[in-house]
């Protein structure tokens, strides 16, 4: 395959491990952040996290994946992304940190300031990245300042500008109520009903916000004019499979629900990568500064060699991934015996 | 070689962009989080590769023979081996991204090769451990009794495997192979797959860390069983199988790791001669060399200040021959500076001669400890003495520090390069004027704050659990 091919087919790769990463980790950083209203009690806690405890650990490997993708694939944006976006990644990483350690740690004692410093540890570990993702992918778009040698110039409250925030809310409502149908889905009784309720309540926001990001991005990104890819009625999509979530919910359908958060996540993620490429990350400050998948990319020879690798091993992924849900698909009730 | 072009360039834009003492201010800190994350992360690693191992061997014994010790044995250390993965886990994700926060320059250096291990590792390794790991945790009830065995398994060659990556992207630092310099010279690229992976190095350093997780999950199983044996704490029976297994697994990878270490020292006599040199404190070449079992020296004047030596042993070490030259610093410096241009290259000599001899005299004292383990278990001798009992109940720090200083010696033993001959590390750190040294600060201090609350938590609910014996992990 000649460089070019493999340049698009790696951009295509990223996009779908951020999808896959959104859709899998966004229903758990739903489920962390709304741990203090489903739980009552200890034991109900427990319930709500062991809904997601065989799964949370394999949904992050995702993000590892993919950073391990850009590293190998486009290591200046990796280089540029990771030292421009410092503080906020430092952010991330200490919230990831508590937040993967306090499921394994939090029953390992019957104190309950031990069990709560913990439980504070999921959710602020939950919604922290919930909300940064959303700043992140809002800055990949809108554009950060990059200098002629592809160093970002700009500082920590660069990133923070009122459309990546409200990118940001979009992504931390959408991913909560991704995490409350999940929680419809996985509990039984009372956290059954906790849980619609919920799901029908955030369903407001999550909606209100979608929409005030949607034509933010059409007035603040170059999303509309540039079309890097026009991305045609995708994001039409992800709008109505949103609106229909309610309409799934009210008749009972948690199932289909759940279908339909994740398909508006991953269209908006598509949305997303179709307006940047072939760019990878805009310059504000010159648009021939910005990083593409030609000028940022590894050579053929190393695309050739992760796409052969990434053949054989994404679809065996895929397999055992979907078997351990498949394994793990009852409810999870207060009487349920639970590891964590 | 083309890298010289690279030097250049990369000069260039540090002076236009920044000032040459915020460079090195970012340069130190950059390298004290490096050596402080990396430490701590391979702190527990060593731990979970061994565990894993051991668990999924008391779980397949159970499988075989139907005997429930070995179904409360393998729960036993199963539950030990979680609390640790959790944090190898979360300082993992912190060693991946810090090479792109602090080390842009490197990353965009080597990211054509280096990259590929990490993502590599990411989706054949870290996939499978987490996903069956998962399985496992909470499949007890769920899945058919060889299924699940089979699933604590696939976390055992997961972890080990992602070992095998991580040090396919070490070796290339270590000894670059299968790359060439881009046409201009801003980046090195790969020209062979197969020879990155099958890079002598990796083979080399591979079994080394892998029987080093086995010594060290061998000593936590020893001194644990010993402990609950010597307390008289309930299920005697099962601790003694439990030692019975920790003491030849423990001799088993003492022996091994000493063995692996010794090949790889005599390879790295050709490969890395100034790291052996260095970890040596050889000043001048010599032939046949002499092993300094302790030595006072003076870095500046390259010279002993005080020095007991046996003759001839260095050159047996290197060689399996009591004659033969072993190359000194003071003659690598001079062909350094032939090959790559006026410099230092000489890295901490008081460094890496110290890391070696707490390595090598950890790993002795191990070989000791697994000795007299082993020996008590073939005689079915369980009543400890007071020696054997310090012995016993201290001997899994040794791996630990074994462990901390190997890799000490091994990163900065290849200073001050980065990428041994191609890049050096004061040229891969991120410019100052992407990252301030301020910002580095911030997150030196808050690595070190949490990794070592975190630590001291893990150490905690270890005892706690180890302690608390078989209905523990029920």
């Amino acid at each position: 395959m000649d460089l070019q091919t493999l340049q698009i087919i790696w951009f295509v790769l990223v996009a779908v491990l951020f999808t896959g990463y959104f859709i899998l980790e966004g229903f758990d950083f739903g489920v962390g952040i709304l741990l203090p209203f489903m739980g009552k009690d200890d034991l109900e806690r427990r319930a709500v996290i062991n809904t997601i405890g065989p799964f949370w650990d394999g949904n992050e490997v995702w993000l590892i994946t993919a950073g391990g993708a850009i590293f190998a694939a486009f290591p200046h944006w990796y280089a540029t992304l990771f030292s421009g976006f410092y503080l906020a990644l430092l952010l991330m990483l200490v919230a990831l940190i508590f937040r993967g350690l306090a499921f394994e740690y939090r029953s390992k004692r019957d104190s309950s300031a031990w069990r709560s410093f913990w439980d504070w540890s999921i959710f602020l570990g939950s919604a922290i990245p919930a909300l940064l993702w959303g700043v992140a992918m809002a800055n990949f778009i809108r554009g950060v300042p990059i200098d002629a040698s592809m160093n970002y110039t700009g500082g920590f409250f660069n990133l923070l500008n009122p459309y990546a925030l409200a990118c940001g809310l979009a992504s931390l409502s959408v991913f909560t109520l991704h995490g409350a149908v999940f929680l419809t889905l996985k509990t039984t009784d009372k956290l059954h009903e906790r849980a619609m309720g919920l799901a029908k309540k955030l369903w407001i926001p999550a909606t209100v916000l979608s929409l005030v990001f949607g034509v933010y991005t059409y007035f603040e990104t170059d999303i509309s004019t540039r079309l890097g890819v026009n991305p045609g009625a995708i994001p039409i999509f992800s709008v109505l499979s949103l609106l229909s979530v309610i309409v799934l919910l009210n008749k009972g359908a948690s199932g289909w629900a759940f279908v339909m958060t994740a398909i508006s996540i991953a269209f908006s993620t598509i949305t997303i990568f179709m307006g940047l490429f072939p760019r990878v990350l805009v310059s504000s400050t010159n648009s021939d500064w910005s990083l593409t998948i030609y000028n940022a990319s590894s050579s053929q020879y190393t695309l050739g060699i992760m796409t052969t690798v990434a053949a054989i091993f994404v679809p065996i992924v895929l397999l055992y991934q979907g078997w351990s849900y498949w394994v793990f698909r009852q409810r999870i009730s207060k009487d349920s015996k639970m590891e964590y | 070689m083309g890298a010289r072009g690279f030097f250049i360039v990369v000069t260039t834009n540090n002076n236009t962009s920044t000032s040459q003492q915020s460079i090195m201010d970012t340069l130190f800190l950059a390298r004290l989080q490096f050596a402080l994350t990396s430490v701590f992360h391979f702190f527990f690693v060593p731990l979970t590769l061994g565990l894993s191992i051991f668990t999924a061997i008391m779980e397949t014994a159970w499988v075989r023979t139907g005997k429930e010790k070995y179904r409360q044995l393998a729960k036993f250390w199963g539950h030990l081996f979680l609390i640790n993965f959790a944090i190898g886990v979360v300082t993992g994700i912190v060693m991946e991204f810090q090479f792109g926060m602090n080390w842009s320059q490197y990353s965009r250096f080597v990211g054509d090769i280096f990259g590929v291990p990490l993502a590599i590792e990411a989706l054949l390794a870290f996939f499978l451990e987490s996903t069956f790991l998962g399985i496992w945790v909470f499949g007890w009830d769920r899945l058919p009794k060889g299924l699940h065995a089979a699933a604590i398994w696939l976390v055992a060659i997961g972890s080990n495997l992602s070992a095998l990556w991580i040090l396919v992207a070490n070796s290339f630092m270590q000894s670059p192979v299968g790359f060439h310099m881009a046409a201009d010279g801003s980046r090195a690229e790969m020209t062979s797959f197969s020879e990155l992976l099958f890079n002598p190095y990796v083979w080399l350093q591979f079994p080394h860390v892998i029987t080093a997780g086995i010594a060290t999950g061998g000593f936590l199983v020893i001194a644990v069983s010993a402990w609950h044996l010597m307390k008289k704490t309930r299920d005697e029976e099962q601790f003694r199988t439990s030692l019975r297994f920790g003491a030849i697994y423990a001799f088993i990878g003492s022996l091994l790791v000493t063995l692996a270490g010794h090949t790889q020292m005599q390879e790295m006599v050709h490969n890395q001669p100034m790291k052996v040199a260095a970890a040596e404190a050889l000043w001048h070449s010599e032939n046949p060399a002499s092993f300094s079992l302790f030595t006072v020296g003076d870095e500046k004047k390259m010279e002993d200040v005080f020095s007991i030596r046996i003759p001839g042993m260095l050159s047996f070490l290197a060689y399996n021959n009591f004659s033969g030259e072993v190359k000194g610093i003071s003659e690598l410096q001079e062909e350094a500076v032939a090959k790559y241009g006026p410099g230092d290259y000489i890295p901490s000599v008081i460094t890496a001669y110290w890391s070696f001899r707490f390595m090598v005299g950890a790993g002795t004292l191990m070989l000791l400890a697994a000795a007299v383990a082993l020996f008590k278990v073939i005689r079915e001798d369980y009543t400890f003495d007071k020696l054997t009992s310090a012995l016993l109940l201290s001997a899994f720090i040794l791996p630990f520090i074994a462990s901390s200083a190997g890799w000490i010696l091994t990163e900065m033993g290849r200073q001050p390069w980065i990428v041994v001959g191609l890049l050096k590390t004061e040229q891969a750190v991120t410019p100052a004027s992407v990252v301030s040294s301020s910002e580095l600060l911030t997150s030196v201090v808050v690595f070190t704050l949490i990794y070592s609350a975190l630590t001291l938590v893990d150490v905690l609910l270890l005892k706690k659990y180890a302690m608390a014996g078989l209905h523990g992990a029920e």
